[in-house]
């Protein structure tokens, strides 16, 4: 028989893979099991922690699942009224024109009730970072259409399938922001294998450099799912959202800096 | 540093007194009659002087919205609008009181309903005072009735904000954005370098994160801060009251009015005093809090009262409240743009209180 050992002799710093991110509070995440805001939380909170800007971000929430952000990322963070965070954003980021200013948005808060904050800060070029969580449906609202559900997608207020002659067609606001001279960084990216979450934080940090070189507005759209909305299991969701997101909405930049 | 007297709008005025006040940003979206607010600090450009942001907003809402995030941080912010933009700022209002941030709101109000008119009125009354958004909160309402009131409140306004967390609106009216004046402006005020240390400012190793927000779940916790808030309204209902006083000690009429319309009873007082009628103006300057116990003790004095507005009859309720059946209360106002004359506020009060 082999020498069974005791498993402390693993736990030494040079065999640690893993952590808690820093900058994640202790708080219990409310989010569904398999959802993807924890996921884009982290990443967003290990890029706040490795370029050393805990004490420079001021972060603003909106309305939707994502609310309670600032019970879970340990910076300073307003909560913004429906789809105004891009608006909340522009006055921190012009009086405070030091700090790294992020707003962390639904497709509903983005690209429905506050269209006209996210189309105008764009346009003006406004020196902050939008994070764009499309999952294509209202999830905090118990999974309604969103301005991104797709055609024939069905959720608690398109019962029989998106009509999209009756109730519009989803909408790519991100290919709209890529079209604005004020927009200098615009990519599309998920967060549901290990892969994808590396680029995703890659572009999270290129995001925060340009906005220290005062660039312009930099949008990462992260196409994502919501397995409670969409009425299937985590890994369901997942393959749901590969094979229909994606053709819809296709992971990459679209809009790169020309250096 | 001495008082510099110069001729200006109203409107100008307000602009002038907030770059001199030290404020820190004006968010805005032109509608008549107050789009000379934003004119002016355009042109002032004082980003260049004092560093103030001023910016053009797509919308009143995108403009309450960034108020909320410039107070959020601890700044002197305000913006300024006119009664439809009043409206859509609303939801703005009511996120800015729930979260407690300090700000100004000017509403330099017009005549409505919906689009109304351009012209000047009092019908915003019950919007400014007694709420406007959703929810239990009061703003603090300042009431100017002059040019030089129009500059003095903005530093008034921004000094009531941060000692209470509230929002402060300056409820004005085309008449008085407007017209000019002589204003005697206070020199340049320093803009203030340092944060309150409740403001999202980023978070330094020594604090907690700092959260601004109006959102909580647990009905208990929400009710403990509703009556927070409402600690907070009673102070200021104690310690703020501001009114003036016109030939009140002997008057046995009196007409309670504000802004414009108190302007114009002045004159009233004078014609009526002139055909023997001994009559007295109490001009309310702060609308919220109200000079409710003001107003009561002058009932135990008085053979009557009468509300004089440019409304259909909006605070002749609060005047009704302060007089608490003591005496007859009326009111008596013109709408949709025109403003009273002193001799219909004099003829209105015979026909009401001295027939036969």
């Amino acid at each position: 028989m082999a020498e069974v050992t005791g498993i402390k002799e693993y736990i030494k710093p040079e065999n640690l893979v893993y952590t808690r991110t820093k900058l994640m509070t202790e708080n219990v995440l409310h989010y569904c099991p398999g959802c993807g805001h924890s996921t884009a939380h982290r990443i967003l909170a290990e890029v706040i922690d490795e370029e050393g800007l805990q004490s420079e971000t001021i972060g603003v929430c909106p309305v939707g699942c994502s609310v309670f952000l600032y019970n879970y990322i340990d910076v300073d963070v307003q909560e913004a009224a429906h789809g105004r965070a891009p608006a909340v954003a522009t006055a921190v980021k012009r009086l405070m024109p030091d700090k790294f200013v992020f707003t962390y948005q639904g497709d509903g808060d983005l690209a429905a009730i506050g269209t006209a904050e996210t189309i105008h800060s764009c346009n003006r070029g406004e020196n902050i970072l939008i994070i764009f969580i499309n999952n294509g449906i209202y999830g905090m609202t118990g999974g309604q259409m969103a301005p991104t559900t797709l055609e024939g997608m069905k959720t608690a207020t398109c019962p029989y399938g998106r009509d999209v002659k009756l109730m519009g067609y989803p909408l790519k606001i991100t290919e709209i922001v890529a079209t604005l001279p004020g927009t200098y960084y615009v990519t599309r990216q998920s967060v549901h294998t290990p892969a994808n979450v590396r680029k995703t934080k890659k572009a999270i940090k290129k995001a925060v450099q340009y906005q220290k070189l005062n660039k312009g507005t930099c949008f990462i759209e992260i196409v994502s799912n919501c397995p409670s909305g969409w009425k299937m299991t985590p890994v369901q969701a997942n393959k749901w959202m590969e094979e229909n997101m994606f053709a819809k909405y296709p992971l990459g930049d679209i809009k790169t800096p020309v250096e | 540093m001495e008082k510099e007297l110069r001729l200006m709008k109203g409107n100008e005025a307000i602009a002038e007194a907030a770059i001199r006040a030290g404020a820190d940003g004006y968010f805005g979206y032109p509608i008549t009659p107050q789009s000379e607010i934003l004119e002016y600090l355009m042109e002032a450009n004082p980003m260049n002087t004092t560093g103030m942001v001023v910016l053009q907003a797509e919308s009143e809402l995108a403009a309450i919205n960034m108020v909320y995030g410039g107070a959020a941080c601890g700044k002197r912010v305000m913006t300024s609008s006119s009664s439809p933009g009043i409206s859509l700022k609303q939801e703005g209002i009511t996120y800015i009181a729930g979260a407690e941030l300090p700000c100004l709101i000017v509403n330099v109000v017009r005549g409505g309903p919906g689009l109304g008119t351009i012209q000047p009125a009092q019908s915003d009354y019950f919007q400014a005072v007694k709420g406007g958004g959703h929810g239990d909160y009061h703003l603090i309402v300042l009431a100017p009735a002059s040019v030089q009131e129009m500059a003095d409140f903005v530093d008034l306004s921004f000094e009531l904000a941060f000692k209470y967390r509230n929002p402060v609106m300056i409820l004005s009216d085309g008449a008085i954005g407007q017209m000019m004046e002589k204003v005697w402006l206070s020199p340049q005020k320093e803009r203030s370098k340092v944060a309150p240390d409740w403001a999202t400012t980023g978070k330094p190793t020594t604090r907690k994160h700092n959260i601004i927000t109006s959102l909580e779940l647990d009905p208990n916790v929400q009710e403990a801060f509703n009556e927070k808030l409402v600690r907070k309204y009673n102070k200021i209902r104690e310690e703020e009251v501001r009114f003036e006083e016109f030939q009140c000690e002997d008057a046995e009429y009196l007409l309670v009015a504000y802004g414009t319309s108190a302007r114009v009873c002045q004159k009233s007082v004078q014609l009526a005093r002139q055909q023997g009628i001994k009559v007295g103006l109490l001009r309310p300057i702060t609308l919220f809090p109200f000079p409710y116990k003001k107003i009561g003790a002058l009932a135990g004095r008085v053979k009557g009262m009468l509300s004089v507005e440019m409304s259909a009859g909006q605070m002749v309720e609060d005047v009704l409240l302060s007089v608490n059946g003591k005496v007859p209360v009326f009111h008596f106002g013109r709408m949709g743009g025109i403003v009273t004359t002193p001799e219909e506020v004099v003829e209105n009060l015979k026909s009401k209180f001295l027939k036969g």
